[in-house]
């Protein structure tokens, strides 16, 4: 199987985020990582792998620093890694990075399957793996829990999807794109043979023209959604009281009585 | 100014969901003047339409077509999108629920739009509508402008209030063919398991009541489960609690789990590290009972207890067994 997972590099989950007047968001000396949710991409593209052969490729669109969330992926058990960069991709929105994507998995030859992670968080929208689907033409399964069935042969693939009222079961042929939930699987930690390989590869790039990529579709200026300002959220008002008594009962009850003036209940 | 609205009423079993009307409130606030437009499609689409414009909507397309009976992104998305260019609106709504999100980001394609998802407000300056949405997992806040006719938004579930209905309000509702056939659309729905069919949603709860690594075990969750009964509440719970398999991943509140935002939030032996406070900081009331009085959790509360929680639950689910008449 030729499995492409795309992965996005993202400030650490445990960052502590500044942002200034101008918008600048900044996060100190925390790390920059693989997006949390993509590691569940990653192991469900090598587990398929391993179980019907063949390779996982993974790409991401960023600067040049985001090849170290692909040597993470390699260190994992990606075979392959593609940088998309392109000083013209600097600003783009959700529907650019769409057509960016779709454009470069157009040049990996016959792909039979596409994974993302539910959504990237930093950006937080979760709109970029239907997008791509819809680019590509491709079923989409999104938010899958588990892959019940995938026969590379008939190019047939099964699914259980979490969503919020519970599982929806759906099947479609290959080639997909699948966006994964948490629950699919558990991450490994890199191989130590992995890291050497990681450490060792040289990570191709492919910029605006090797993916054919149109100039009008890509970049800030071409933005169709602009991030006009970022800012801290403002600060909870007022201080935690904290509710004392003599005994547990006398506890709830002078909290209860403040929860009923509270109107919250 | 008067906008022309179209929102997507997603509908499960035959019934609309909530996060839709909340949008559909909304819509009818930014409309201005202009059209609010419907959208309903599958089982029971027509009774639907007319909910709906008591609720606020000036009128409603439907499709019943049995291709939509079963919700798939494709050939909504393909409806949404001939909708679009037939009516021309300004503005494209839909709640940002899972298939909110793949159907709104399926017509951005479509109609090479632009798209906000997951919005909490939405507001007219001048000619343009600035949406504000939590990024980077709700530590910080962004404003989104769209810049392309129509802009499409999604709108995070709690986010607008669920609009009052007006009885016996009518509107034209106009049936629409599909545009897909069968063997156009790509994936088949085989069968849907319910979950928590007659608990409380987190997505909808005006009430969670959750519980972290303090619980200890499965069997801790049990004095949780009961308060929430008791204020016909939700159960959350933090990712530590999840990972260890002492409750479902469905539960889970915070950065990888799911983002809530209830009137009323009582965290049980939660540290609150920041990845949890992403997912509830936006609740109205925060109550923290900890054993440790430094967690960081009480510093998003408005009220603490400091104590054993399987001491002071139990008490606070008799109080208000005795005070709601329960």
């Amino acid at each position: 199987m030729n499995i492409v997972v795309c992965t996005k590099q993202v400030p650490d989950s445990a960052a502590t985020l500044k942002v200034d007047e101008q918008s600048n968001v900044s996060w100190g000396d925390a790390a920059l990582v693989i997006n949390p949710w993509d590691e569940y991409a990653i192991e469900e593209a090598i587990r398929l792998k391993e179980k019907f052969s063949g390779k996982v490729t993974v790409l991401t669109v960023g600067p040049e620093q985001s090849k170290e969330a692909l040597k993470q992926a390699v260190a994992m058990g990606c075979d392959e890694a593609f940088l998309i960069s392109d000083a013209a991709f600097e600003g783009s929105d959700a529907l650019a990075t769409t057509h960016i994507l779709a454009q470069a998995i157009k040049q990996l030859g016959e792909v039979d399957l596409v994974a993302f992670g539910k959504q990237a968080i930093d950006g937080d929208t979760g709109l970029v793996p239907a997008g791509v689907a819809r680019r590509l033409g491709w079923p989409l399964l999104s938010y899958v829990a588990k892959i019940d069935e995938l026969d590379p042969g008939s190019k047939a693939i099964k699914v259980t999807r979490l969503l919020e009222q519970g599982r929806q079961s759906v099947g479609s042929r290959l080639p997909a794109v699948i966006s994964v939930v948490k629950e699919i699987n558990e991450p490994r930690y890199p191989s130590f043979m992995n890291i050497r390989k990681a450490s060792k590869l040289q990570i191709s790039v492919m910029d605006a023209a090797a993916i054919g990529a149109e100039a009008s579709k890509v970049g800030k200026a071409n933005a169709a959604a602009q991030w006009i300002k970022v800012f801290s959220l403002p600060a909870r008002a007022g201080t935690c009281e904290m509710v004392t008594g003599d005994s547990p009962q006398a506890i709830a009850a002078s909290l209860a009585d403040k929860l009923l003036a509270e109107k919250v209940i | 100014m008067a906008h022309n609205i179209l929102v997507w009423i997603e509908t499960f079993k035959g019934k609309a969901v909530l996060v839709s009307y909340e949008c559909l409130g909304e819509a009818k606030k930014l409309a201005d003047g202009g059209t609010v437009t419907a959208a309903v499609f599958g089982e029971n689409a027509a009774a639907i339409a007319s909910e709906a414009i008591t609720f606020g909507a000036d009128q409603a397309i439907v499709c019943e077509d049995a291709t939509l009976a079963d919700y798939r992104a494709e050939p909504t998305i393909a409806l949404l999108a001939k909708a679009a260019v037939d009516l021309k609106p300004d503005v494209i709504m839909a709640g940002a629920s899972t298939r909110g999100r793949d159907v709104s980001s399926g017509l951005a394609v479509d109609l090479e739009a632009g798209a906000i998802a997951d919005c909490i407000a939405i507001e007219a300056q001048g000619d343009q509508l600035v949406a504000t949405r939590p990024v980077f997992a709700g530590k910080l806040l962004s404003h989104v402008v769209v810049k392309t006719a129509p802009m499409i938004i999604t709108t995070r579930s709690r986010a607008f209030p669920m609009p009052e209905a007006t009885a016996g309000k009518t509107g034209e509702v106009t049936t629409v063919a599909p545009v897909l056939s069968e063997d156009q659309i790509t994936t088949k729905s085989i069968g849907f398991a319910v979950e928590g069919e007659g608990e409380v949603s987190l997505n909808d709860a005006r009430i969670i009541v959750s519980g972290g690594r303090g619980v200890g075990g499965p069997e801790g969750f049990a004095p949780i489960v009961d308060l929430a009964r008791t204020l016909s509440a939700a159960v959350g719970a933090s990712r530590a609690a999840v990972d260890a398999g002492w409750i479902p991943y469905a539960h889970q509140v915070g950065q990888t789990g799911r983002t809530v935002a209830p009137d009323l939030y009582i965290a049980n032996g939660i540290s609150g590290a920041i990845q949890h406070q992403a997912g509830m900081r936006t609740a109205k009331v925060v109550v923290a009972i900890n054993k440790d009085a430094e967690a960081p959790i009480f510093k998003l509360a408005r009220y603490g207890v400091v104590g054993d929680l399987f001491q002071i639950v139990p008490a606070l689910n008799e109080e208000f067994k005795k005070r709601l008449g329960k």
